[in-house]
């Protein structure tokens, strides 16, 4: 027999420790692990036996955190490691080197863009920016030194919904693979490998923790992907590796060659490891994930709602309403809900969206999204305070517009603080 | 490595060291619409503790070309024919093979009509005969995704099912399902049909020359330690090992308890 979402989410990874009993995943809270022998030590280091050597490359409480998000996801494991963008840099620098390409959605997390666009250029790997929409564009971009493609679930700001059959498939098509940012959706809206991807990562930090109290990041691997059968373009994954005893991993693992590169090597070297207290952290967090996203996505369904008949405000970008692009391929990929952030811009510009920040008593102020709680930010005074109302639009973000995280409070206090900045936005 | 056998395209995975025949020899057999790697540390600890190891790809399954064989017979025939393209056995007497599940009854077969060059023979996971259901042959021909959900829900034990894998990470019914995914076509009905075929299983075993070794789990649905038992009475000189706890994905779900009873019995 095999499990549903909502008991692996409790259960997955995890069994009552042998020695105390304990229910809940004990805190491994260790930098190293005594081998029995020194059989044992050299087989643990030249993987003959399975195990914990040193928690930077894996430890207990970590574990049980990976094969959860393994299994929530249907994928054959997992890393976790310090951050979001962790798990990112991890997943790249373990498929490809200097002289590289990726093609990546141009809807992107702001320090996932900063990445791609500034500092991996300085390593020699480039990356060509695509509108995610335009299918030609993806094919356009691709070259011969091209090793990935990389899209959000839910695009950056405007909430684009990455077609993830059809990017896949040609992904696919000319021997790449496709990895998502899946931090907006979360496996419990949509499961990525599902749907044709190879690679997701997630900043655990937002919904997959929930508490807004532990930074982390989760790297997942779908198994799926032949990296010997693209032709030579990952000789990380299929060629000997004189830095790991010489090892092939495609020979060693027909499915988790990937997942084993990047931790003996990419946890070894750049040690973006987790600390199991954080493992711990969001592993609380991951239990009750099915409950949040339900109440997430209803709170934003009557948020939406009543944004979309206020007078204040000028427009809502949200993917299930259907003035929205990608309303059609929200309801084929996201039936669950379209995720809980969104943004929707006032009529009166930046003056109106700092009046409406400041007479929030509920939603909190601040650069986040994914908490229980709901969060609120407004671009053109914070993040993007230094562009002008023209480049702000050139970039898709209107001087008055507000993002919304819609958090897990009762719906009636959300609307009345929304009606509460509504109201004061009007008055400028 | 690769061999040439029958004018077809072979892979052994030989352990992460160069195979050297004058060395005693291993053989680890897979199972249905699986691959090598299923002994992933098994095969790296013999490979790496004075032996040749040889985690053979049958034919048509991981990166061994041609089509499946339909036969456990022709399997049988098969690794000797491996065997003797390396030379193992030529120059050392000590020929071990170990096989799981479809991969056992080949061992045993094996052992049964090429006995001069088989040492001993480990069969895990195992039951002789081993009836495979028309409940699961029929979507193994029609139905491959739902023959493969099938076989993994019934081949691990209630804790593999939670998981808890000692591989850091690693989903084990994930890795599970994606590896027989990964499989050709019609690769998961020759497999089945073949081992539900194989019908002298008990007298090869009652006529064999060389020391057994039978590893059962104790929460295995898909060959039940029973039959493993019942197997192990007529076989002459037999070691039988029980894993509490697992189910038939032993491998996975107990990769060292595997690994220590083959040790004990091979070295």
């Amino acid at each position: 027999m095999t499990y549903n979402f909502d008991t692996l989410a409790l259960h997955a990874g995890q069994v009552p420790d042998e020695t105390f009993g304990a229910r809940a995943t004990p805190i491994y809270l260790t930098t190293s692990f005594v081998f029995k022998d020194s059989d044992q030590a050299a087989a643990l280091f030249n993987m003959e036996r399975a195990g914990h050597v040193y928690s930077r490359i894996s430890n207990p409480t970590n574990a049980v955190l990976e094969e959860r998000i393994a299994a929530l996801e249907g994928g054959v494991g997992a890393i976790a490691v310090a951050s979001g963008q962790a798990a990112m840099h991890l997943a790249i620098a373990t498929l490809m080197g200097a002289g590289s390409h990726i093609v990546a959605s141009r809807s992107l997390y702001g320090g996932s863009h900063n990445l791609l666009d500034y500092t991996l250029p300085r390593f020699g790997i480039t990356t060509t920016f695509v509108d995610p929409r335009d299918l030609d564009a993806w094919r356009a971009a691709i070259r011969p030194e091209t090793r990935l493609l990389f899209g959000e679930t839910l695009g950056n700001p405007g909430l684009d919904v990455l077609d993830i059959p059809q990017v896949a498939a040609l992904a696919h098509e000319h021997g790449l693979p496709l990895m998502v940012d899946s931090t907006f959706t979360t496996p419990w809206l949509m499961r990525p490998f599902d749907h044709g991807a190879d690679l997701i990562f997630h900043s655990a930090t937002k919904f997959l923790g929930g508490h807004g109290v532990a930074i982390g990041g989760l790297l997942v691997d779908g198994g799926s992907f032949d990296w010997e059968a693209s032709g030579g373009k990952f000789p990380t994954l299929t060629e000997p590796y004189e830095g790991f005893h010489g090892m092939d991993f495609s020979e060693e693992s027909t499915v988790a060659a990937f997942l084993l590169r990047a931790r003996r090597e990419g946890l070894r070297d750049f040690g973006a490891c987790m600390s199991p207290m954080t493992a711990f952290q969001l592993l609380q967090g991951v239990e009750t994930l099915p409950l949040r996203m339900e109440r997430h996505i209803a709170n934003t369904r009557q948020a939406v709602a009543h944004l979309m008949k206020h007078e204040a405000v000028a427009g809502v970008g949200y993917p299930e309403l259907e003035n929205h692009p990608d309303h059609a391929l929200a309801q084929k990929l996201l039936p669950r809900g379209a995720g809980s952030v969104f943004s929707f811009t006032l009529k009166g510009g930046r003056a109106a969206g700092r009046k409406f920040i400041e007479a929030l008593r509920v939603f909190s102020h601040l650069a986040n999204v994914g908490d229980a709680k709901s969060l609120v930010i407004h671009p053109a005074s914070t993040t993007h305070f230094r562009m002008s109302d023209a480049a702000l639009v050139a970039a898709g973000i209107h001087p008055g517009t507000i993002r919304l995280s819609i958090g897990l409070e009762d719906a009636g206090d959300l609307i009345e603080d929304l009606n509460r900045g509504l109201a004061a936005a009007q008055k400028t | 490595m690769q061999i040439e056998i029958n004018g077809q395209a072979a892979y052994a995975y030989t352990g992460g060291k160069p195979f050297d025949a004058g060395l005693p020899c291993v053989v680890f057999i897979h199972g249905a619409q699986n691959d090598h790697s299923v002994w992933g540390l098994q095969s790296r600890w013999f490979a790496h503790h004075g032996f040749a190891v040889l985690a053979v790809d049958l034919p048509g399954h991981g990166r061994s070309a041609g089509k499946p064989l339909p036969s456990i017979e022709d399997l049988a025939d098969w690794i000797e024919l491996l065997l003797e393209k390396v030379g193992a056995g030529d120059t050392v007497k000590c020929v071990s093979l170990v096989g799981h599940s479809m991969g056992s009854l080949t061992a045993l077969e094996c052992a049964s009509r090429h006995p001069a060059r088989i040492a001993r023979i480990a069969l895990i996971g195992t039951a002789v005969p081993m009836p495979v259901s028309d409940v699961l042959l029929g979507p193994a021909k029609d139905n491959e995704p739902k023959a493969i959900a099938m076989i993994n829900g019934w081949s691990h034990s209630p804790r593999g099912t939670v998981g808890g894998n000692t591989v850091p990470g690693m989903w084990m019914l994930g890795a599970a399902r994606r590896l027989m995914e990964r499989q050709k076509p019609g690769v998961l009905h020759n497999d089945l049909a073949a081992c539900n075929a194989y019908g002298h299983g008990m007298e090869a075993a009652a006529a064999l020359a060389c020391p057994a070794l039978v590893v059962s789990g104790s929460r295995d649905m898909m060959t039940h330690p029973k039959a493993a038992a019942k197997l192990a009475t007529v076989i002459k000189d037999v070691r039988s090992v029980s894993l509490d706890g697992a189910g038939h994905a032993l491998m996975a779900e107990q990769p060292d308890a595997v690994l220590d009873a083959l040790r004990g019995f091979i070295l």
